[in-house]
């Protein structure tokens, strides 16, 4: 059934949130909060090198310190064989997730967990890791991308041939794959335009910086089972991988969802959990273990940086005639860099006849990347929105009227294949158009920027139940973890086709046994797919409701209808019967068939795009290179917003964790390799005193394939930040600032080097 | 028939022999996958585990029984994630 046409009650209303008392009042009981009893703690033995091979690793002082129960190394862990999977949020190798969690003959980047030890307390498992004896043997290293790149690099995986290019090489490098994207005719492209613009940008890799860092609790029973309380973005996928990387089946593990304390994509791969239920199968105990913020940046993987030209030929007139687009994304220690999306999101807003896009997916020696917010698109936006703005300069169009001139819409065929189908991308330009902050006059000293981005957004697969509880309250279980807000969303959901209040239906993270599997929270997926679940289970559940109260009036199940919460006779035909709502029919269930409830597992597919605008205004300290936000607007399409508060809040986090990317965020590597800032006092992330307010504008032009019109919001936002913030720099300045992050001693050093 | 066109150029082409376009005789995505493995020895296996496809615009991440027309124009593409 389809709602975007009705009168609705719930969906788009501002309940107050289902978690926020639990997490206010400290009561959530987050990985980290878990206890078992008779628990080891389980720490970790992290590489101090880059590069290294281990040519030795000695336990033995270690295993006989009093309090000690288990060491492990590599020897410990299944030799798994290389095969790509998509269990995650990306392709991944299983061979290289087990290598990642526990390095073998190798490491491969400094942090790397080559062994590990449970032991009673934590300080004992710290003296443990000391007697740990380890003999490296040093090699070279290398950290930047292109430099990854470069012939003489050093070669982190002898076995690594490029693919994607022909013939195929016979030479080992650090380049994964090579990825490219055609349409049209690129250079009959370039030959028609009468204006053309190109720029070299980098950009660093940042990370996710959840606020909790990563944490489990596992026990392996002597039968063999294993049970997990673990943070993450999907139990089901830590459920899986935690099978494939010690060769148990799925049958044998329950993984319990914690509450999140944040993940961005971040927590959509497992560390810890492989790690733990062996050193638990090992001493026979349960396990805890919990990264601390320095292992997080050492050890957990955060987004690519790249290096990327771009070059874009126009007519006199705005059209677009040709971008092309070169991407060297760094993937970390093992393949797997989101240059495929990296490649598909750069040029997506836009109707272009004639594209060509080369990707490539290089490893270096810093910790495996993993997924974060638009995977790619972010990194790929900053460079085409800079240089789009090069153009409207040099063309003397206004930086809107540029991108409405090329704007995809309803039809465009997009350069990686897929034709745009009820989109929001012009209406979202119009917004902007109308919006006070882009008609405001420019206060003295300050610059405007505007830059847009695009996501997919994604569907899959999901399950939801609907109970209805012996007093007709309602539950809703998912087996989806709610890191945005989806326990509220799916919940109002339910109610809204149930015709009851929201605070009827109290919604439910269900683990791994007791719920039907549900791919990850992450892609924006979970409103979208879960909530199209539950919608269905509540429908389902209506139509069971009214079979019974037929049953009980007597009449044929069609001269019922149900509506505001309650089942009424349809017309008078039907009898005059007092309505029955779901506390009546609750009451009365083991009469009328038992127990209420549905569960539905679907693969949602028609996920729509999200496309988004931000403007920024700006003011820069010319003494100290200080750029300050002084203006901030986020217009984005959402479909139709179910709670508009979480909906302003994910735009509001996007922007906010791309004004972080855009101005400060970087990781600092000495001459050995070694990361220097690996902690929150010298990585910098926003804080409440660098931001403004963030005006979230919500624009809705429904998904005709979601029941209520939803789609993903989750990711767009994170996409235009960067571009919109060096567009603003750049009129404010007159300087172009292609390197990421734009933190005060660059912009210092542009102002001084243009005089 | 239904044509396939491949815009990535990472590992769906190693098994195409560099070939980017051509007809399938297939009616649905799964009978399109094990056609495409019949023809070409592992793409198949390629595109179930790693490659979302776009069939006349739409794209598909998984799904066996989405049908095919005739003339449908099918774009394989790499799976999508997400943060």
């Amino acid at each position: 059934m389809n709602y975007i046409d009705s009168s609705l009650k719930v969906v788009g209303t501002r309940p107050i949130r289902p978690d926020g008392v639990d997490k206010v009042t400290g009561r959530a009981v987050f990985a980290a909060d878990t206890r078992a009893s008779g628990m080891l703690w389980g720490k970790i033995l992290r590489s101090p090198h880059a590069h290294a091979n281990i040519v030795s690793i000695d336990t033995t002082k270690a295993a006989a310190l009093k309090g000690v129960f288990a060491v492990v190394t590599g020897q410990d862990f299944p030799e798994i064989a290389s095969e790509e999977a998509f269990v995650g949020e990306g392709p991944m190798n299983f061979r290289d997730l087990s290598l990642n969690c526990m390095a073998r003959t190798k490491v491969l980047y400094e942090g790397h967990a080559l062994a590990a030890v449970a032991a009673s307390t934590q300080e004992i498992a710290d003296q443990a890791l000391a007697l740990i004896d380890v003999t490296y043997e040093v090699l070279p290293h290398v950290i930047d991308v292109e430099d990854a790149m470069a012939p003489g690099a050093p070669v982190l995986h002898a076995d690594m041939f490029t693919s994607g290019v022909t013939p195929k090489p016979e030479t080992a490098s650090n380049i994964a794959k090579v990825v490219t994207f055609k349409k049209g005719d690129i250079d009959a492209g370039f030959a028609e335009a009468e204006v053309i613009v190109e720029g070299s940008y980098t950009t660093q890799p940042v990370h996710q910086a959840y606020i909790e860092p990563h944490a489990c609790l596992a026990t392996y029973s002597p039968d063999g089972q294993v049970q997990i309380h673990s943070s993450s973005q999907g139990h089901f996928m830590i459920r899986a991988y935690v099978a494939k990387l010690l060769g148990m089946s799925i049958s044998n593990i329950r993984v319990n969802p914690a509450e999140i304390g944040g993940g961005f994509g971040g927590k959509t791969l497992v560390y810890l959990e492989p790690v733990a239920v062996t050193l638990s199968k090992k001493s026979g105990r349960s396990v805890k273990m919990q990264m601390t913020r320095e292992d997080v940046f050492r050890a957990s993987g955060p987004t690519s940086g790249a290096a990327m030209t771009v070059k874009i030929g126009a007519k006199k007139d705005g059209t677009i005639v040709a971008a092309q687009q070169v991407l060297k994304f760094q993937a970390g220690a093992f393949a797997g860099s989101p240059i495929g999306p990296g490649c598909m999101c750069g040029f997506a807003m836009y109707d272009l006849p004639n594209v060509d896009v080369v990707g490539y997916d290089v490893v270096s020696n810093r910790p495996k990347v993993a997924a974060y917010r638009a995977p790619g698109a972010p990194i790929t936006s900053f460079a085409v929105e800079s240089l789009m703005d090069e153009l409207a300069i040099k063309l003397g169009i206004d930086a809107l009227t540029l991108r409405e001139k090329n704007a995809a819409k309803n039809g465009t065929k997009t350069h990686y294949g897929p034709v745009h189908q009820n989109i929001g991308f012009t209406a979202v330009l119009d917004a902007v158009k109308s919006h006070p902050h882009w008609k405001s006059p420019l206060k003295e000293g300050h610059g405007r920027g505007l830059a847009t981005g695009f996501w997919f957004n994604i569907g899959g697969e999901s399950s939801a139940q609907v109970h209805v509880n012996e007093d007709g309250t309602v539950t809703a279980a998912t087996g989806s973890p709610d890191i945005g807000g989806s326990r509220a969303s799916i919940g109002m959901m339910v109610a809204e086709v149930l015709g009851v209040p929201a605070t009827t239906v109290r919604t439910i993270v269900a683990d791994t046994a007791s719920i039907g599997f549900t791919f990850l929270t992450g892609g924006s997926r979970v409103t979208f797919a879960t909530g199209m679940a539950a919608t269905q289970a509540a429908e389902k559940v209506v139509e069971d409701l009214k079979r019974r109260a037929a049953q009980t009036w007597d009449i044929p199940v069609d001269a019922v209808e149900w509506k505001d919460g309650a089942a009424y006779p349809a017309g008078s035909n039907a009898g005059a019967f007092e309505p029955l709502d779901l506390a009546a029919l609750a009451l009365k269930a083991g009469r009328t068939g038992g127990p209420i409830l549905a569960e539905v597992s679907i693969n949602a597919q028609g996920a729509g795009p999200g496309f988004g605008a931000h403007i920024c205004d700006v003011s820069v300290d010319k003494e100290t290179g200080h750029v300050k936000i002084e203006r901030y607007t986020a217009i984005q399409d959402v479909g139709k917003a179910i709670h508009p508060s979480y909906v302003e809040g994910q735009i509001q986090g996007g922007a906010a964790q791309g004004i972080g990317w855009a101005l400060s965020e970087e990781y600092i590597y000495n001459a050995k390799g070694l990361m220097e800032n690996a902690g929150f006092l010298d990585y910098r992330v926003p804080v409440a005193s660098d931001m403004p307010m963030i005006e979230a504008v919500l624009v809705e032009v429904p998904n005709p394939r979601h029941p209520f019109g939803a789609r993903g919001v989750g990711e767009v936002p994170i996409v235009p930040p960067m571009a919109a913030i060096a567009n603003a720099i750049r009129s404010a300045t007159g300087l172009r600032m292609p390197d990421l992050p734009m933190s005060p001693p660059k912009v210092r050093a542009a102002l001084d080097a243009a005089g | 028939m239904p044509t396939v066109v491949l815009s990535s150029g990472s590992a769906a082409q190693q098994f195409t022999a560099g070939q980017t376009e051509f007809e399938v005789e297939a009616t649905n995505f799964r009978r399109l996958i094990l056609e495409l493995e019949r023809r070409f020895p592992g793409l198949g296996h390629q595109v179930e585990e790693s490659m979302a496809i776009a069939i006349d615009g739409e794209i598909f991440q998984d799904a066996y029984s989405v049908e095919l027309r005739p003339g449908s124009e099918i774009y394989l593409i790499p799976k999508i994630g997400g943060g």
